[in-house]
């Protein structure tokens, strides 16, 4: 839902990136108002995914310059736990294994740190039990998962599920999802999509990042952005990705050529 | 830029317990001969079969090499640049702790061992030794009551001659190995536990061991020993200020239980460790050994070894009784330069005799961590059974575990089980839960908990969770 007057929750400008040596982020623009839903296509190693973690604070990026502002902080300077607890969700694509960590318990600390952040008190064990219980519906995932180590042996799609069970329960201001679609059936498509929806609210805001156009017939994004090489390249509404899914991305090569001559001619 | 930092800026914490007593010490000249081991045995009154004992095991030591057949690199020791007795210089062992040097009672109380009568840990008993002596122990009386005799061993050599006479020596011969002979030439305090027939100890007994010089070597002794039917937990606690010297700590435990007898002896091992580069920090050389003498008696061995430069150290069980049970949990973590090869020698000699080894060796940095173990079933351990389990976890890409598993047995049939496995904390897994709001410190501090786990269950519970922080407080900055 657009509304020009909602207030800006995540404004990111000419954002640029490299890990190791090598730059991948050569100037993201992106400015995200409460109630809208984004989404980001792009070919594969455009940079969406570094993108996603550059904002999570992920430490093998290097911000080398540009400015993220999240609902008026410097969300550059924070740690990523206190992003986290400031209402800024990442839905990894590739979710990790971590063994010897029981979910149920990582959900609860999980939740807790967020709850703190809102300024709410903890759960004890009890009362988060019961939320978790009632979260789960929201994916329709067996309770049986909250009693294995974290993503253990999950099955791709249901670590999906367990991203989209995190989201619920942690309540983000911002929720980044990373082809959280990929790697689902077709029900779990429609599940997740369904949770994805449910969650979003005129107070806070979703960017999608995705390949396929089947996931936007589900969630309706306000903008859809196309990235090429580290930039946006194009913004559009939803129909821009209707033309992508048709056209492809063969004249992104076109654009991009001409976006390199710019600067000489100019020049 | 803070979220590239994250790692990087959580420098390891100073170790938190390396400051140095101020304290007036009484010392002998550095270097060891005879007159050395006569010199400590006279100091202490000691009756002739202990400076016997001492003179046979000096001799010993000194027809014997420093073995070197664990995956251990360090500079050659000079014996001879050691100090082998301090003390702090009070007279006598005080009848009452208000007689005892507030700045030795002020330093354990900053250690978190506060003695004083009012302050002390419920239901912990615990003997404070400060360098090469015992300076108080807690709740004598109360232990006394139920004929349960805890004191140093100094003293027990004085009040129950008899007891140490008997059993000093019997399950660590004096030339049992270098380290040990060196030990039972010139040893100098550690504690003693007598529990009588049918008493289970009503309550955890304690020994803290805090090295304060820099020079001097810390050579303890401890023997517990309990009869036919008695029970004991006993844990172990070490600290050290940090000096960029290497301090020799050579121990030695001998636990002897009778017939249905059960100790539980666990170990918080957090001496200096060095720098993070390898400057200074505590050679741990010690041999520890339990015997079930009895039949049906049960010795658990619990060790969460976090700190030394170099841990050489094998706690054992003899498993001598019919039905006896030997059990060895142990938590190893290794960090920057560090070196550990640890593990536990399990001999099966009576029929139905069972063991259970469990070992978590945690490395980062540039460490290294070996688990050494030996499986040995005797011709009379008919039906013996043992199981392991090796588990390693590394931080990092430049830090080494190894696992050497030993079986020897004389049983065809037996049942023995062995299962290992080596796994990572990646910086990714550490960013996964950093991205749900968990900071660094809880996110490696979960990891590894769920990691350490089954041992951890094995420790006194007033311990379970300072060994969980301590854990934590190791590995900050190792991740990254
Ligand atoms: N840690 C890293 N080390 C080296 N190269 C990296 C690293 N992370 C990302 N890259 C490179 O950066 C580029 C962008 O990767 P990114 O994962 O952001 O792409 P993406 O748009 O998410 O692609 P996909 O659609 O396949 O998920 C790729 O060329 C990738 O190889
Ligand atoms: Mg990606």
């Amino acid at each position: 839902m657009i509304r020009p007057d909602a207030p800006v929750l995540l404004e990111i400008r000419d954002l640029q990136a490299r890990v190791e040596d090598q730059p991948i982020l050569k100037g993201v623009s992106l400015t995200i108002r409460a109630g809208e839903i984004h989404a980001v296509m792009g070919r594969n190693g455009s940079g969406k995914s570094t993108l996603s973690k550059v904002l999570a604070g992920h430490p093998a990026y290097t911000v080398t310059g540009g400015t993220v502002r999240y609902v008026g902080d410097d969300l550059l300077s924070l740690e990523p736990e206190l992003r986290a607890r400031a209402g800024l969700f990442l839905g990894f694509q590739y979710p990790v294994e971590i063994p010897g960590v029981s979910n149920l318990e990582f959900l609860r600390v999980a939740t807790n740190a967020r709850r703190a952040g809102k300024g709410e008190e903890e759960l004890d064990t009890f009362a988060f039990e019961d939320l978790v219980r009632e979260r789960l519906q929201v994916v329709q995932m067996d309770p049986a998962f909250l009693e294995r180590s974290v993503n253990e042996g999950f099955s791709g799609g249901e670590k999906k599920r367990n991203e989209i069970l995190q989201m619920a329960l942690l309540d983000p201001l911002v929720a980044v999802l990373d082809e959280t679609d990929s790697g689902l059936d077709i029900d779990a498509l429609r599940i997740v999509a369904g949770g994805v929806n449910h969650l979003a609210g005129p107070d806070n805001a979703t960017l999608l990042i995705t390949h396929y156009q089947r996931l936007l017939d589900v969630i309706t994004p306000d903008y859809v952005h196309v990235m090429a090489v580290g930039r946006i390249l194009r913004t559009g509404g939803k129909e821009l990705a209707l033309e992508l899914e048709e056209r492809g991305y063969d004249w992104v090569d076109a654009e991009l050529a001409a976006l390199e001559r710019t600067p000489a001619e100019v020049g | 830029m803070a979220s590239s930092a994250t790692v990087g800026d959580l420098v390891s914490q100073p170790y938190k317990y390396g400051f140095v007593t101020d304290i007036e010490t009484e010392k002998i000249a550095k270097g060891l001969s005879e007159d050395v081991v006569r010199l400590i045995s006279a100091k202490k009154n000691e009756p002739a079969f202990l400076l016997d004992f001492r003179l046979r095991s000096f001799r010993q030591w000194l027809q014997m090499e420093e073995p070197d057949w664990a995956t251990l690199g360090h500079p050659p020791i000079d014996y001879q640049e050691i100090i082998y007795y301090a003390a702090p210089k009070q007279q006598e062992k005080k009848a009452s702790l208000d007689e005892v040097d507030p700045k030795l009672l002020e330093t354990f109380e900053k250690l978190g061992i506060p003695l004083s009568e009012q302050k002390r840990l419920s239901n912990v008993a615990v003997d404070a030794v400060f360098d090469s002596v015992s300076i108080a122990t807690t709740y004598r009386e109360k232990l006394a009551e139920h004929g349960v005799i805890f004191c140093s061993i100094s003293e027990a050599v004085k009040d129950h001659a008899d007891l140490i006479e008997k059993y000093l020596g019997t399950v660590v011969p004096g030339n049992d190995n270098y380290f040990a002979a060196l030990n039972s030439a010139v040893f100098s305090d550690g504690s003693f536990v007598f529990i009588p027939k049918r008493v289970e100890c009503p309550m955890e007994l304690s020994t803290y061991f805090r090295i304060n010089s820099g020079d001097t070597g810390q050579f303890e002794r401890t023997l517990i020993v309990a009869e036919e039917g008695a029970s004991v937990s006993y844990l172990e606690g070490c600290t050290a200020p940090m000096f960029d010297t290497n301090q020799l700590h050579a121990a030695v435990v001998e636990l002897v239980a009778l017939d249905d007898a059960s100790i539980k002896y666990s170990t918080v091992q957090n001496w200096y460790a060095g720098d993070e580069n390898g400057k200074g920090g505590i050679y741990n050389f010690v041999t520890k050994r339990g015997q079930c003498r009895g039949d049906r008696s049960h010795i658990s061995w619990t060790q969460v070894e976090t700190g030394s430069a170099i841990t050489w150290k094998y706690p054992s069980c003899v498993l001598q009784g019919a039905d006896s049970v030997g059990e060895f949990y142990s938590v190893a973590l290794t960090n920057n330069r560090q070196q550990a090869d640890t593990g536990t020698k399990m001999i099966h000699v009576g029929p139905r005799t069972r063991s259970t080894i469990v070992s978590k060796g945690i490395s980062a940095g540039h460490s290294s961590n070996s688990y050494r173990g030996l499986v040995q079933l005797g011709p009379k351990a008919v039906g013996a059974r043992n199981y392991s389990q090796c588990d390693s976890m590394l931080i990092g890409d430049q830090a080494a575990a190894n696992t050497y598993p030993y079986i020897r047995s004389q049983q065809p049939d037996a049942s023995i089980e062995h299962e290992a496995s080596t796994c990572r904390i990646s910086a990714d897994q550490l960013f996964y839960l950093q991205s749900r709001g968990i900071a660094f410190e809880e996110a490696v501090s979960m990891m590894v908990s769920g990691f350490c786990r089954d041992v951890f269950n094995q420790l006194p519970m007033e311990f379970a969770a300072e060994a969980d922080k301590l854990l934590a407080l190791k590995l900050e900055g190792s991740v990254g």
